[in-house]
Parts: structure tokens; C-alpha cells; sequence
């Protein structure tokens, strides 16, 4: 760990590197409670893997008709990709009557056989598909880290804005609409912001994995609080310690950084349920 | 003001899904409810209990009829009714305590922002002592017993500034002596609210509310005191037969002009409480 701190000095990506961590943890920090309190966990999950669609189709369409689409960069196919995905995962949670998880399931798998599918027909070698995929904190550019603070401040500022109607439709949908909640708009929002999350997330523990940050540091925090706001706060700082210690704890070593915030993360979700196991409280 | 009748509905027909008529759920359903009414439903599940009260809240339209909410649309005056759902309804794993979900009931007073402004949660609080439940505010909801979650449930629904109160199965995981306390609670808010119940627990119902009215489909009224065993026993032992009593209400009646929501309870009474329960032919109106 030591030797993070005498690198940082001269390797700027371990600067970048570690604000990204932080500026994710943001992000997940608020929308994770949410995520679990609401029971969207799996919808998350749905989402992130619809994002790698949304890049396969960006690198192919800039690849192959780079006439029109130069300009499009695998990011922007991923925010444009995992905002419908949320879109259409929340019409459908809305509406759909039956097998509502095996729907789910299906646009799961269609949006990343899609990904997978139109890079492999994109010419030239993809590297950077893996980076997407599987996360890249320690190359993270000066751009990505603007990204990722200005889609916080989206998260952020809708949350202030939104809370009392997102509380109000994880205790009581009916009583949400009774109130003159619109259930369906604030759904949406809530899983556009979702999307949000899991961009902010790539690369940090990529796309595969985001869901690990997004449930798990706001999991353990439920555990240990009882109200929303208090949950929040606490899953935002356990999120910046796991995108950070793990990262420095693996530095110079051959375990990957993004792996690490992940096993960190579920390690202190199972210790947690230990815990309250042992306590004699219910998990 | 106050003889204004509440609710109105004359004639209601509704069935879920398209027309043929022996899909119907509730059927011509007349039903008056006036501003000091404490009013009890019963009937068998699936008898059109909670679909009437969804029809009151506006959530519902009728195939046929008319229903007037304090003189309005159902819909148009969901701010003065306070629906108060079977406790379970409120999922007991979100991260919030009592006060919360009793702030959820000026939601539509102030819906922006993260937090509630002072007022209203003074309203939540004072809310909360008239249920009697100001000692729970700070206490997570998961921890409530099923009695205390009610009386929250009930504190909500006054925060909201409610002029009618509807109760879906207010007994269910109520131990008997919790429910002694919710009935009295009950009827020191029907002092100034009207409330309408809707249980299938007929003792509860009877031994403690004004007026009742047997749904199975088609709704009948009587008074509290003529409600016997050989009231209820039709209604529960076949679905499909439909009780009628000798003191079904004229047309002509005052009040709202059909129905039996015009009556008062004496008024039912004068007719004959030993009223014999008559199956009625089937396609007989």
C-alpha cells in the first residue's frame, strides 16, 4: 500500500484511478439503497448487460460506416443503450402480467449476446471491449472522471429533488398513487438513474460486475441502519472504501484491481449477514 | 353541508375483463353514505369488497352507473379520502420508521425535494397522537406488531387531511385485544369522519358498527342489531345466490333517491327484523 503512495507521485492513473473510486461510490452509494430497498436488483443487472449491446453497436457502426458515425464513441452506445434498457424494463415491470423475471432474463441475455455478437464482425482487434466488460481503474482518463462527475451530479440533484417519492413508492406503491404520485414516471426515473449508476460504474468493476457494487456496499448498510438517509451515507462511504483499499491493498500484485473491489465488497456483505446471524437479528 | 350525502352510487355494474355478465363482480350496486356513517361491508372474498372500495377511490371505473365522491368524480376527490390498505400491504424491509410512513400521507402536499417541511410534519405528529401512537414515531416500521402497524396505517391516512375513511380488512393479525383498542379508536374518529369497513369478519363488523351491508355481488343494507346468522349464512355458503330482505329500499326514498343509502338505522328497523333471508331466483333482478 505503501508503494501506491510513492507511485502516485509520478503515475497520474493512480490518481485518476482513485477519484474515479470515489466519484462511483457517489453514485452507488445513493442509488444502491434504492436498489435494494426497491427490489430492482436484478433489473440492474438486466440493465448493465444491455449497456455492452449499446457498445458493440457504437464500435461497429463507427467501425464500418465511419462516414456517419465517427463521432460515436463505445460510451455514448452504453448511456444511450442502458437508458432505454431502462426504459423498457420499466414498462414492462409496469405492465407485464406474468414471468416477469424470465422477460428480464431475456433482454439480460439478448443485450449482451448482441454486444458480443456485433464485435466480433467489427474489423480490427477489440481490446478494448475487455476494459468495458471487466472494468479498468488503472487507466482511467482526465474525460472519463468529468463523465462520471457530471452524471453524479444527475444522480445526485434528482435524488434531492425525488426522494420523498421514491421512498414513498418503495413502502406503498398504491399509497404513492393515491397521493398523486405518478408510479410509472417515478419507476422510470428511478431505473434511468440506475442506468446512470452503472455507466458511472464501468470502469471502475465493469459491466459484468457492477452489480456487486450497486447492491452489495448498500446491502451491508441496511443491515446496520433503519433509516433511508442513514443507509445512503453509509453505503456511500463503504463504497469509497472498497473502490479504494482493495485497489491499494493489490497494487504491485498480479490480482486485478476491479476484482478485488468485488470480492471486498461480497466479503463484507457475508461478514455483515454473519454477523447479524450470529446477533440474533434476521438477515 | 353535512347532509350532503358522501358517496353516491346508483346502478354500478363492474366486471374485470370484457363484458358477458356473469363476469360481473359487482352489480347493480346502489349504495348512499352519509357524513356520520359508520358502515360496515361484508361479504365473502372475492365477493367485490375491495373492488368497491377501489370504485370509491376512483382507481376503478364503473361499466355502468354513476358514483359521485363528495359531489365529484372519484378521482377528483382522492384528497379527501384516507384509504387505509390490510397492513401487509406496506413492506416492512424499507428503511424507514414510523414518522416516515406517516409523512407519506402529505406526499401530495409536498411531493419535491428530500425532505418535509416543519408543518408537515407536524401534521404527521399530531396525526399520530390522535391514534395514540406518538410513542412510535422514531420506531423502525419492520419492528411494529400488527396492531400498531394499523394504527400508523390509520395515522396516515388522517395526516392526509382525510374527510372519509376506508378501512380493507382492518382486523386481519389483529390480536383480540388490540382490536378492542382499534374499535374504540374508530369510533371516536367517527365523531367528526365518516368510515366505511370492509372485513369478512362479521362479528367484528356487527358487534360494533352502525350499519352493514352484504356484498356478494349485489349489496344489501341493514342495521347492526338485525345482522343474524341467518343474514350472513347465504352470503357465505353459496357464491352465487343472492340474498334479498324484506326491507330492500324503495326507489322513492329520501335521501339519495335509491337505494338504501337514505336510511337511517331506525328506519330499517321499522320494517321486519326477523326479516326471512329469501334466496332469490337466479335471473330474478
Amino acid at each position: 500500500m505503501l508503494d501506491f503512495f510513492r507511485d502516485m507521485a509520478h503515475n497520474e492513473f493512480l490518481l485518476t484511478g482513485l477519484l474515479a473510486g470515489l466519484l462511483a461510490s457517489v453514485a452507488c452509494g445513493v442509488i444502491g439503497p434504492y436498489v435494494v430497498t426497491r427490489k430492482i436488483v436484478f433489473l440492474s443487472g438486466a440493465i448493465a448487460h444491455m449497456a455492452v449491446g449499446g457498445i458493440g453497436a457504437a464500435l461497429f457502426l463507427a467501425t464500418v460506416f465511419p462516414g456517419w458515425f465517427a463521432w460515436l464513441l463505445p460510451m455514448h452506445g452504453a448511456v444511450l443503450s442502458a437508458l432505454a434498457g431502462a426504459l423498457v424494463i420499466g414498462l414492462i415491470h409496469q405492465r407485464a402480467t406474468e414471468r416477469l423475471d424470465t422477460l428480464i432474463g431475456a433482454l439480460w441475455a439478448i443485450g449482451m449476446a448482441v454486444g458480443v455478437l456485433l464485435i466480433k464482425y467489427t474489423p480490427g482487434y477489440q481490446t478494448e471491449l475487455m476494459s468495458y466488460l471487466f472494468g479498468n481503474i488503472a487507466f482511467v482518463s482526465w474525460d472519463d472522471l468529468g463523465l462520471m462527475a457530471a452524471l453524479d451530479a444527475i444522480i445526485v440533484g434528482t435524488v434531492l429533488l425525488w426522494h420523498k417519492r421514491f421512498l414513498a413508492i418503495c413502502l406503498d406503491p398504491e399509497q404513492a398513487e393515491l397521493q398523486g404520485v405518478n408510479v410509472l414516471a417515478a419507476n422510470l426515473v428511478l431505473l434511468c438513474l440506475v442506468a446512470l449508476t452503472v455507466i458511472c460504474l464501468t470502469q471502475v468493476v465493469g459491466l459484468i460486475l457492477v452489480i456487486a457494487l450497486l447492491c452489495l456496499p448498500a446491502a451491508t448498510a441496511a443491515h446496520h441502519t433503519r433509516r433511508m438517509g442513514s443507509m445512503i451515507a453509509v453505503a456511500t462511504l463503504l463504497c469509497g472504501l472498497l473502490t479504494t483499499l482493495p485497489r491499494m491493498g493489490v497494487y504491485g500484485s498480479r490480482v486485478s484491481p476491479e476484482s478485488a473491489i468485488v470480492l471486498a465488497a461480497g466479503g463484507l456483505y457475508v461478514l455483515s449477514v454473519v454477523y447479524r446471524r450470529v446477533r440474533g437479528g434476521r438477515v | 353541508m353535512a347532509d350532503d350525502p358522501v358517496v353516491e352510487m346508483s346502478n354500478l355494474c363492474f366486471g374485470y375483463g370484457p363484458e358477458p355478465a356473469s363476469a360481473l363482480v359487482l352489480e347493480d350496486v346502489s349504495l348512499c353514505i352519509e357524513s356520520r356513517e359508520f358502515l360496515g361491508v361484508i361479504g365473502p372474498n372475492g365477493g367485490g369488497k375491495t373492488t368497491l372500495l377501489k370504485m370509491i377511490l376512483g382507481l376503478l371505473r364503473p361499466q355502468e352507473g354513476q358514483i359521485r365522491v363528495f359531489g365529484v368524480a372519484p378521482a377528483q376527490a382522492r384528497d379527501r379520502i384516507g384509504y387505509v390498505p390490510q397492513h401487509a400491504r406496506v413492506d416492512p424491509s424499507v428503511p424507514a420508521n414510523v414518522l416516515d410512513v406517516v409523512l407519506t400521507g402529505r406526499l401530495r402536499r409536498s411531493s419535491w425535494g428530500a425532505r418535509y417541511a416543519r408543518e408537515h410534519v407536524q401534521r404527521a405528529m399530531a396525526a399520530l397522537e390522535q391514534t395514540g401512537t406518538q410513542d412510535l414515531a422514531g420506531r423502525a416500521i419492520g419492528t411494529l406488531s400488527g396492531g400498531q402497524r394499523q394504527r400508523i396505517l390509520i395515522a396516515r391516512a388522517l395526516a392526509a387531511d382525510t374527510q372519509l375513511l376506508l378501512l380493507d380488512e382492518p382486523t386481519a393479525g389483529v390480536d383480540p385485544h388490540m382490536e378492542r383498542g382499534l374499535t374504540d379508536l374508530l369510533h371516536r374518529l367517527n365523531e367528526r369522519l365518516p368510515i366505511v369497513i370492509v372485513s369478512h369478519d362479521v362479528s367484528f363488523v356487527s358487534a360494533h358498527l352502525k350499519r352493514i351491508a352484504c356484498l356478494n355481488r349485489r349489496l344489501t343494507c341493514h342495521a347492526a342489531r338485525d345482522i343474524s346468522w341467518d343474514v350472513v349464512a347465504p352470503l357465505y355458503q353459496d357464491p352465487v345466490r343472492i340474498v334479498r330482505h324484506a326491507h330492500e329500499c324503495p326507489l322513492s326514498d329520501p335521501g339519495c333517491g335509491h337505494g338504501c343509502g337514505g336510511h337511517e338505522t331506525d328506519g330499517l328497523r321499522t320494517g321486519s327484523p326477523a326479516a326471512p333471508v329469501v334466496p332469490e331466483e337466479p335471473g330474478n333482478a
